[in-house]
């Protein structure tokens, strides 16, 4: 929960207008997120630690209720596919 | 490339979504000589490269109708003087930018500009593991050592480092050799790729296409190396890609005609994939036709929608949503008539033809100086003017 996550060198997240979703792209590749993935994804700067992200996400989604298991879930399959690295 | 979805997955249907990729073939003009090189066997005849201009119109219109992932390729996009302006634009535009190149006419000096335009990504290319095979290959002296150089320098400069080695019967023996060179280097991806046979390839099949036991081998060696590097946590992926000539059932290819790739050739021929101008098919020039029209509403990109057009065995399988009948421009070359099911599949009544050459590669003796190697000279035999 104190780990500073970033995104790993040549991985993109971006909004796609054309797929209304967020993408995260790297080389020759592309994942199309679902929208809470992108919520999530959109948080990482590189800065802010896990348990700041998700007070974060708490404070935007207060109908979600306690978002810390599912975000470092997800997390942790971001870190595991090597598209976040710790900072 | 690889698309997945951490929501869900499109039904493969018949709704024509937008062009995800789109790859641009700036030029023919290549300084290596490849003989499995996938440009066409008469690239010597093509007329008058895109201009400049022309190349940003195409860009603005790919990103406008939704393209997202950009490749420079070639032949050997360094050729262009434009491309560090190509490589800005794109990524004004907000493409990821990926540059496919030998190695050959780049830089440190290039390499560092690239990243300050934007460009996200650099494929170096690869012949073998060792100077000698690679530059037998490549037909270049110098090629080998100058890849290594600029490796590192993709990789000083932050790029993600992503290595390509063409893989064939004269250097499949060199895999472990090759995975610790990717390794050494510190490549983030490598792409172990086997020879796809059209163009040149399949002028050379018989002197390129590996063993069933040379595969096999070549197969169990990626699977150690890649346990290793799971084991020790490395973030290098290895993806290698096996000759669908010893598959049963055809590759999905290009994830459906026309459903995501679309290719644009030096003389602005738009494409549904980098092969299909060997086809007998009217394809569009981006020159006088905007892109959208070019993927929407051209006979040519609209030709291999859906599966009206398939014949049996495709027509009454239930794979067909799966394989979309494999590859038109393999069913083309190998039964010469592009309808047909791609002979990979078992089902195909042409088939033995894949047999055959599975056959011929257990006791080929062509020789690498035996090739037929990708020059000018060799291209002006295959269309006389």
């Amino acid at each position: 929960m104190a780990n500073v996550l970033r995104f790993r060198r040549g991985f993109r997240f971006q909004w796609e207008p054309a797929q209304q979703c967020h993408v995260l792209l790297y080389p020759e590749g592309m994942v199309k997120l679902n929208e809470s993935a992108g919520a999530i994804l959109q948080e990482v700067d590189g800065e802010r630690s896990v348990a700041e992200l998700v007070a974060v996400l708490e404070q935007k989604f207060p109908e979600a209720g306690a978002l810390a298991n599912d975000v470092c879930e997800f997390l942790e399959h971001a870190c595991n596919q090597h598209w976040l690295e710790v900072s | 490339m690889t698309i997945s979805s951490a929501a869900s997955t499109d039904k493969a249907g018949h709704s024509v979504g937008p062009p995800l990729w789109l790859l641009a073939e700036l030029t023919y003009r290549c300084p290596l000589q490849c003989p499995y090189c996938s440009n066409p066997l008469d690239f010597a005849q093509t007329e008058k490269e895109l201009t400049t201009d022309e190349w940003v119109q195409v860009l603005r219109q790919g990103r406008e109708m939704g393209a997202a992932q950009l490749g420079f390729s070639g032949g050997e996009p360094l050729v262009r003087p434009d491309l560090e302006e190509l490589i800005a634009e794109a990524r004004s535009l907000g493409y990821y930018t990926n540059l496919i190149t030998s190695g050959l006419g780049l830089t440190e000096a290039k390499v560092n500009a690239f990243a300050a335009a934007g460009l996200d990504h650099i494929q170096v290319s690869f012949q073998a593991s060792d100077p000698e095979l690679n530059n037998a290959i490549a037909g270049s002296r110098k090629a080998f050592e100058q890849k290594l150089k600029m490796a590192r320098a993709v990789k000083e400069a932050g790029y993600p480092m992503v290595l390509n080695f063409v893989v064939h019967r004269h250097n499949i023996h060199q895999m472990k050799d090759i995975m610790s060179l990717c390794e050494r280097l510190d490549a983030d991806f490598v792409e172990l790729a086997t020879c796809q046979y059209y163009g040149w390839a399949l002028e050379n099949r018989e002197g390129l296409m590996p063993s069933k036991a040379q595969l096999e081998r070549a197969e169990a060696e990626v699977n150690e190396f890649r346990a290793q590097l799971e084991a020790s946590g490395s973030h290098m992926k290895l993806i290698f890609v096996t000759p669908d000539y010893y598959e049963e059932r055809p590759k999905a290819c290009m994830n459906g005609w026309g459903s995501l790739f679309l290719t644009v050739a030096p003389d602005g021929t738009a494409l549904p994939c980098h092969s299909a101008r060997l086809l007998p098919i009217e394809f569009p020039n981006v020159r006088d036709t905007h892109l959208k029209s070019v993927w929407y509403d051209s006979p040519g990109f609209n030709h291999y929608r859906g599966d009206a057009w398939m014949p049996e065995p495709c027509r009454s399988c239930d794979e067909k949503d799966k394989d979309f009948g494999g590859c038109r421009c393999q069913a083309y070359l190998l039964t010469g008539n592009a309808d047909n099911a791609d002979p990979v599949c078992s089902k195909s009544s042409y088939h033995d033809r894949i047999l055959a050459a599975r056959k011929a590669a257990d006791h080929a003796t062509v020789g690498i100086a035996d090739l037929t190697y990708r020059n000018a000279e060799n291209s002006r035999l295959f269309f006389k003017s």
